[in-house]
């Protein structure tokens, strides 16, 4: 990968006119991610984003980069194939709830387990915006939609928990209306070695608005967000409350006289154990937790695969191709 | 001394049980025979079940192998010499023999049981009641085999497995064939099993020598075929395929990606490929038959000359992924291996039954090229065209190979890669002013691939503005862009080579027009009739989209026009549709090859009865 330090977030604009619904979540994200590129400063040229459909996946279109918007829930399979071709890419998956989890659900899974160089960002606004709203994957059960007039009976996926049971080597979660968060994510998902998860809530104001409005107002986030900083006690609610680890039991703890912050819970990212816990705080008494839930160093696919052909041609040379069309058994006819 | 008999051509079929290994048995003798310079085609016939039914006779496992002094071109009509390992093998194979056949059979699988498990009444032993016209070897091979044993350490249930190593030494005996080509494959086969490999060697020599013992046996001679001069191997279809891919990345200078889903009968493209890591080759086993095209439709965006290869049913889960390839005009090779349809079908067997799927399965107005192999070895030089005109024309191809060419063999005179025509991509330079929709003068756009610099661009499948690849909604540029992509497509034409009927003359009354695997049976069918002094030509089409631009006047030469097809009739029907000439069609839907008399029939039928 070449490395251009004179860009600036402009240099990502592409010349087509952002067609996304005045007030969107996805500006934010956009905006982050021009603005984070030129700080990890990978030149243009090497840079690509792959998307699939839905309104997230507009999103290549807007990146003055390489990219392509290619079909519904395809997007990880098209970008497993180019970084096989060429590992000095700098790739970007960009989904939806419905494209990555519903309809290219298969073709995720499987990405994360071969561990492909690449990030993916699954914009999560548990709803079909595309469509006109109708219940996404992610959709909470007994929500109504036009497709789900007395409420959905479908539950829910839990995207970080699913990424985990894939065997993800990194997994994260940030928000649309926290931009300093996001871009810190993005960052940190660049610079991962293996496929890198990122959920990122995104308001839909059309025909989801507020889903996300215990994470992102004022008044409500600081009791229900529980930022996730590696090796620090898991404290939220301006300090007031931590998380205590009674075995393999969580438990919420006011933090008074009584407790001190050494008995709470230390967040490593490097505890699978501890990342599934965390990853279960979810529509239940718990805070939910933003941050990294789980790292891993683990070999990725591409240099797996690079490595045998290598390793093939160091054991039988590179291949002949006359020897190829000869084969083995030939005979001559005179 | 033994008598021996000079054959120009003899047909043999190997019939068994489908755990019996008769298809090693069967590709070891035609291995042995295209050393030995014979010219040959194989049919290789087994059920879809890893371990059928034992003794049942949907169980039987088959193998066909025609060989002779002359030119072959078919695995051959009704066999000369059927081998039968047990009752449901007879039962299923008896009545395709030719009169007077020779028959060999082992009486041990002839017991009650094996009678019952064929459908026999278990009183009724069809060897008791032999017709007096055929030539009857009944050899105890279960026996014989079992004394040979006696001397190797092997389990007592290991000691039957090699049975078809004794009746192939036999078979070798009676063709007066060298055993050195299977003597070195099964020491490399089992190197690693002392005991097997012993068992193996021991039964194939019991079986040569007990040829040799027994009286009253006269052996065949079969003289080289005159072949043209050169060097030859012998191959099946999916090996040529997967040397084709190869031969044209190299040639082009592009690596060569394969993502594939398991399916048979495509599975051993990725075998193959799988095996060639020292040429470069990526191959990846994908998660299913969408992510296998999608992942090579990424290889192809990122430089790679991306390719697939599936049967029926995961074609038809790739058409949309083939929908963009056509959109987006990257290059892209999509192999189809068809076998029996509609739905899962017929796994293991043969059909032509994918072609109007490949011209027309697909949304919107999607033209893609359509190509066809014709021989086992000819999917070789297919599988080069094909990356040659998709790598050239910016376009996915579809390649049509079928269960038949894939798993049959012949004797192949393979090029050097000196001969091989040159493959160029149309890379744009980089740092220049780039269009990716701007076109030269054969409509092809140029190609630009991440990594190059100056010429970042975003792709995708909603429709595009002309020059620019932007979205756009705008009516007049939808009608120009169908029409432009259709104009692409159609005049890949022009690099075609000539028609050339392969036999007959354009004076004809009939036309015999075939596609894919029908070429060797027509051949043959076309010669007989043409000998029986019949007014008739054969023309087999390798390109079916778009077809031939000098088609319509060949074909307007001809009173009547005939196409055989394993299927209901689809060449036909694009025959028609496209040139409005009166053209029918002789079907056959049986997942397996016409046999010629079936060809040389229907053209006696037009020619009694007049066009």
């Amino acid at each position: 990968m070449e490395l251009d330090t004179n860009l600036t977030a402009r240099d990502f604009n592409s010349d087509q006119e952002v067609k996304w619904c005045p007030g969107c979540g996805d500006y934010s994200i956009l905006k982050q991610m021009q603005s984070v590129l030129p700080e990890i400063g990978i030149a243009r040229k090497d840079l690509v984003f792959i998307s699939g459909i839905g309104c997230s996946s507009r999103f290549p279109y807007y990146m003055n980069t390489y990219g392509m918007h290619s079909i519904h829930g395809r997007a990880p399979a098209i970008a497993t194939g180019l970084k096989a071709t060429n590992p000095d890419l700098s790739l970007w998956v960009i989904t939806g709830d419905g494209d990555g989890l519903s309809i290219g659900g298969n073709h995720l899974m499987h990405l994360l387990r071969r561990n492909v160089d690449l990030n993916v960002l699954l914009f999560n606004n548990e709803i079909y915006g595309l469509t006109k709203g109708q219940y996404s994957p992610t959709s909470e059960s007994g929500k109504r939609t036009k497709s789900s007039p007395l409420g959905s009976v479908d539950h829910p996926f839990n995207p970080l928990a699913l990424a985990l049971g894939a065997d993800a080597t990194f997994v994260a979660r940030s928000i649309d209306r926290d931009p300093k968060h996001l871009r810190e994510i993005l960052a940190k998902s660049h610079q991962h070695k293996g496929t890198s998860f990122v959920e990122v809530y995104q308001n839909c104001n059309v025909f989801n608005d507020g889903t996300f409005l215990n994470f992102s107002d004022k008044k409500l986030k600081d009791q229900n967000i529980l930022h996730l900083e590696e090796g620090k006690a898991l404290i939220y609610a301006n300090g007031s409350k931590g998380i205590r680890l009674n075995g393999l039991k969580p438990e919420i703890v006011d933090l008074d006289a009584s407790v001190s912050e050494s008995e709470l819970w230390i967040h490593d990212s490097s505890d699978a154990t501890k990342a599934y816990l965390l990853s279960r705080f979810f529509d239940n008494e718990f805070p939910r937790p933003f941050g990294i839930f789980y790292q891993e160093a683990r070999a990725v696919y591409e240099d797996l695969m690079l490595d045998q052909i290598e390793e093939s041609q160091n054991r039988f040379g590179e291949g002949d191709l006359d020897e190829l069309l000869e084969g083995q058994r030939s005979w001559i006819v005179d | 001394m033994k008598e021996t008999q000079a054959l120009s051509k003899v047909t043999i079929h190997f019939a068994g049980d489908s755990g019996d290994g008769i298809q090693l048995a069967g590709s070891q003798f035609a291995n042995t025979t295209a050393l030995a310079g014979n010219d040959l085609s194989t049919f290789p016939d087994f059920p879809a079940e890893i371990r059928a039914p034992i003794g049942t006779v949907s169980g039987v496992s088959g193998f066909q192998i025609n060989f002779g002094s002359e030119k072959i071109h078919t695995p051959g009509g009704r066999p000369d010499v059927l081998v039968a390992m047990n009752a449901a093998a007879y039962r299923k194979n008896f009545s395709s023999l030719k009169t007077a056949g020779v028959v060999i059979v082992d009486p041990a699988g002839f017991d009650k049981k094996n009678l019952r498990l064929a459908g026999y009444d278990e009183n009724q032993n069809p060897l008791n009641d032999k017709p007096t016209d055929y030539q009857f070897y009944e050899i105890e091979v279960t026996r014989l085999n079992r004394e040979a044993m006696k001397e190797v350490d092997i389990a007592p249930r290991e000691r039957d497995r090699s049975r078809n190593m004794f009746v192939l030494g036999f078979i070798y005996f009676l063709y007066n064939r060298d055993l050195d080509v299977t003597l070195n494959f099964l020491e490399e086969k089992f190197k690693n099993k002392a005991g097997v490999l012993e068992a193996n060697r021991k039964a194939l020599l019991a079986g040569y020598n007990y040829g040799d013992t027994i009286e009253a046996i006269t052996r065949y001679r079969i003289e080289k075929a005159k072949l043209p001069a050169g060097t030859y191997r012998n191959i099946t279809g999916n090996q040529a395929l997967s040397i084709g891919l190869i031969a044209a990345a190299k040639k082009s200078g592009l690596d060569l990606f394969y993502g594939s889903y398991p399916i048979t009968p495509a599975s051993d493209i990725l075998h193959e490929l799988a095996a060639r890591k020292n040429y470069g080759v990526k191959t990846f086993q994908a998660e299913d038959e969408i992510a296998a095209i999608s992942s090579a439709i990424g290889a192809s965006f990122g430089g790679a000359i991306g390719t697939t290869g599936t049967s029926g049913p995961g074609m038809a889960l790739k058409t949309e992924a083939l929908g963009l390839a056509m959109m987006l005009e990257i290059p892209l090779v999509v192999v189809n291996v068809q076998r029996g349809g509609p739905s899962t079908g017929l796994p293991t067997k043969t059909e032509q039954s994918d072609l109007l799927q490949a011209v027309y399965g697909r949304n919107g107005e999607t033209p893609i090229p359509v190509i066809a192999a014709s021989s086992s070895s000819d999917c070789f030089w297919a599988a080069y065209e094909a990356v040659k005109m998709a790598v050239e024309h910016m376009t996915p191809v579809i390649l049509l190979s079928d269960g038949y060419l894939a798993n049959s063999s012949e004797p192949w005179r393979f090029p050097k890669s000196s001969d091989l025509k040159a493959i160029k991509a149309p890379f744009q330079k980089p740092n220049t002013d780039y269009l990716p929709y701007k076109r030269d003068e054969r409509e092809v756009r140029n190609w630009a691939i991440p990594g190059m610099e100056g010429l970042e661009h975003r792709l995708g499948g909603l429709e595009k503005e002309d020059l620019t690849g932007n979205v756009s909604y705008d009516p007049e540029n939808h009608e120009l862009m169908v029409k432009t992509r259709a104009r692409k497509v159609a005049l890949i034409a022009n690099d075609y080579p000539a028609s050339e009927l392969e036999q007959g003359s354009a004076n004809a009354d009939v036309l015999v027009l075939g596609w894919g695997n029908t070429f060797g049976a027509i051949k043959v069918a076309v010669a007989e009739a043409l000998n029986q002094g019949l007014s008739v030509a054969q023309l087999h089409l390798r390109y079916i989209n778009p077809l031939p631009n000098d088609l319509e006047e060949l074909l307007g030469s001809f009173k009547t026009i005939l196409i055989p097809e394993l299927n209901d009739g689809q060449l036909v029907r694009i025959i028609r549709d496209r040139y409005l000439v009166k053209a029918r069609v002789l079907d056959k839907i049986q997942g397996k090859p016409f046999l010629a008399e079936e060809i040389v029939e229907a053209i006696k039928k037009i020619d009694q009865h007049g066009a």
